[in-house]
C-alpha cells in the first residue's frame, strides 16, 4: 500500500533530475527491506506519471539483498526472512550493510541534437 | 533527438527529508523533543496518551499533541480534556485522506503548535504499520504500540515498522487472559527484527505499565538536549 506514495516520491525525483526533459527509461535501486512490491510501484508510476515528461518511460528496478553485518564478528551474511541476529554473537551488534536502499539510480532522457552547443561553457 | 543517460543517485525520499530537516530546526530553537507515535488501528494511541499524559503534565514536563487522523477530531476532543494543547492534522477531506504524516503535512500544522510553550511534543500518526515508517517527520524518536489482539506474527509481516521504532509498547495486556495468545512469543519475534529495541508490556485501560512509559518520556528531553 505505501507503493503509491513511494511512486510520487519517485516521480519527484526523477523530474527534478529531468529538468523538463522528456524521460524514456528509470532505473531504481530498491533494498528488500523495504518490502516494496515491484509491480504495485511500477503500476502506481504509470498513473502519477501520466501527462508529465515522465509519461511512457520503461522502469527497471535492481533488487538489492539484505544483508547484515556483525560488528563484533565481521561477519557478513544475506537473510531471507526478518531475523537480525548474528548466529555466532546473537544480538545486539547487528547492522543492515545493503537492503534498505529506496534510490533513484538513473534516468535516460531526450536531449536536443544542438544541445551540447547551446549549454554554456 | 537523442538519448542521454543521467548518473541520478539519489534517495527517492529526500525532498521529504529536507522537509523532516526543517521541522526538526524549528524544535531545536524551541527546545522541543519529538516523539512520532505509531501503531495499528485501533492499538490504544489515544487511550495511551489519555493515561501517561495526565501524570507529565503533574510533574511539571510541559506537553502537546499533533494528532494526526484520515479524518474527524474525536481523538483530539479526547485528549483535549486534558487541558494540554491538542492541534488536530487531517490528511484528508471528508471521505479519507493519506494513510500516514509525512514531513510536508507535519510542517503545514507547525503554526498551530504553541512550541515555544511545551518541552514535549507528541505526534500521534495515522493507524497504519506500513506507511507511516517511510516518512519521518524531525522527530526524536519513534515509538510505536502494538496490542495483544493484533498476532504474535506482526513484527515478522511488518519489520520495516518494528525496525524504526526504539520503542515499542505491547498494549492492552489486561486482555490476556480472555485470549489465546503467546505475549512472549510477540516479544520474541520484536526483539528477531529489532534486537535494540525497549519492549514493555501495558494496559492502558487499567493503568498497568503506563507509569513505565510515563517515566521514558520524562527521560526523553534529556536525552534529545544532551545529543543536539
Amino acid at each position: 500500500m505505501h507503493e503509491f506514495d513511494l511512486s510520487n516520491a519517485v516521480l519527484a525525483t526523477v523530474r527534478k533530475h529531468a529538468a523538463g526533459r522528456r524521460v524514456t527509461h528509470v532505473t531504481l535501486r530498491i533494498g528488500r527491506l523495504r518490502q516494496v512490491v515491484k509491480e504495485t510501484l511500477a503500476f502506481y508510476l504509470g498513473i502519477v506519471g501520466k501527462d508529465t515528461e515522465c509519461e511512457g518511460a520503461t522502469l527497471e528496478i535492481i533488487d538489492v539483498p539484505a544483508v547484515l553485518r556483525c560488528t563484533r564478528c565481521k561477519n557478513e551474511w544475506e537473510i531471507e526472512i526478518p531475523a537480525f541476529i548474528c548466529g555466532t554473537c546473537g544480538p545486539g551488534a547487528v547492522e543492515v550493510a545493503t537492503g534498505e536502499e529506496f534510490m533513484v539510480e538513473s534516468i535516460e532522457v531526450e536531449d536536443e541534437e544542438n544541445a551540447a552547443c547551446t549549454a554554456p561553457r | 533527438m537523442h538519448r542521454t543517460k543521467v548518473r541520478v543517485v539519489e534517495d527517492a525520499l529526500d525532498a521529504n527529508n529536507t522537509i523532516a530537516a526543517a521541522n526538526r530546526s524549528d524544535f531545536d530553537r524551541s527546545g522541543v523533543t519529538v516523539v512520532n507515535l505509531m501503531s495499528a488501528p485501533g492499538a490504544g494511541k489515544t487511550m495511551l496518551l489519555e493515561r501517561a499524559l495526565e501524570g507529565l503534565a503533574e510533574d511539571g514536563l510541559r506537553v502537546g499533541v499533533l494528532e494526526g487522523d484520515v479524518q474527524g477530531s474525536f481523538d483530539a476532543d479526547r485528549l483535549s480534556l486534558l487541558h494540554l494543547p491538542v492541534v488536530q492534522l487531517n490528511t484528508g477531506n471528508g471521505f479519507g485522506g493519506e494513510c500516514h504524516l509525512d514531513a510536508n503535512m507535519v510542517r503545514s500544522a507547525l503554526p498551530a503548535v504553541p512550541l515555544d510553550d511545551i518541552d514535549l511534543l507528541l505526534v500521534e500518526n495515522v493507524g497504519n504499520l506500513v506507511c507511516p515508517a517511510e516518512f519521518r517527520i524531525g522527530e526524536d524518536a519513534k515509538i510505536m504500540v502494538c496490542s495483544v489482539t493484533e498476532g504474535e506474527d506482526k513484527p515478522l509481516k511488518y519489520p520495516l515498522m518494528f525496525r524504526s521504532c526504539e520503542l515499542v509498547i505491547i498494549n492492552k495486556v489486561d486482555l490476556l487472559e480472555y485470549l489465546d495468545f503467546d505475549v512472549d512469543r510477540l516479544e520474541a519475534n520484536i526483539l528477531q527484527v529489532n534486537p535494540q529495541a525497549t519492549v514493555m508490556r501495558v494496559s492502558a485501560k487499567t493503568g498497568d505499565g503506563v507509569d513505565a512509559f510515563r517515566a521514558w518520556l520524562q527521560a526523553l528531553p534529556a536525552r534529545a538536549g544532551a545529543t543536539a
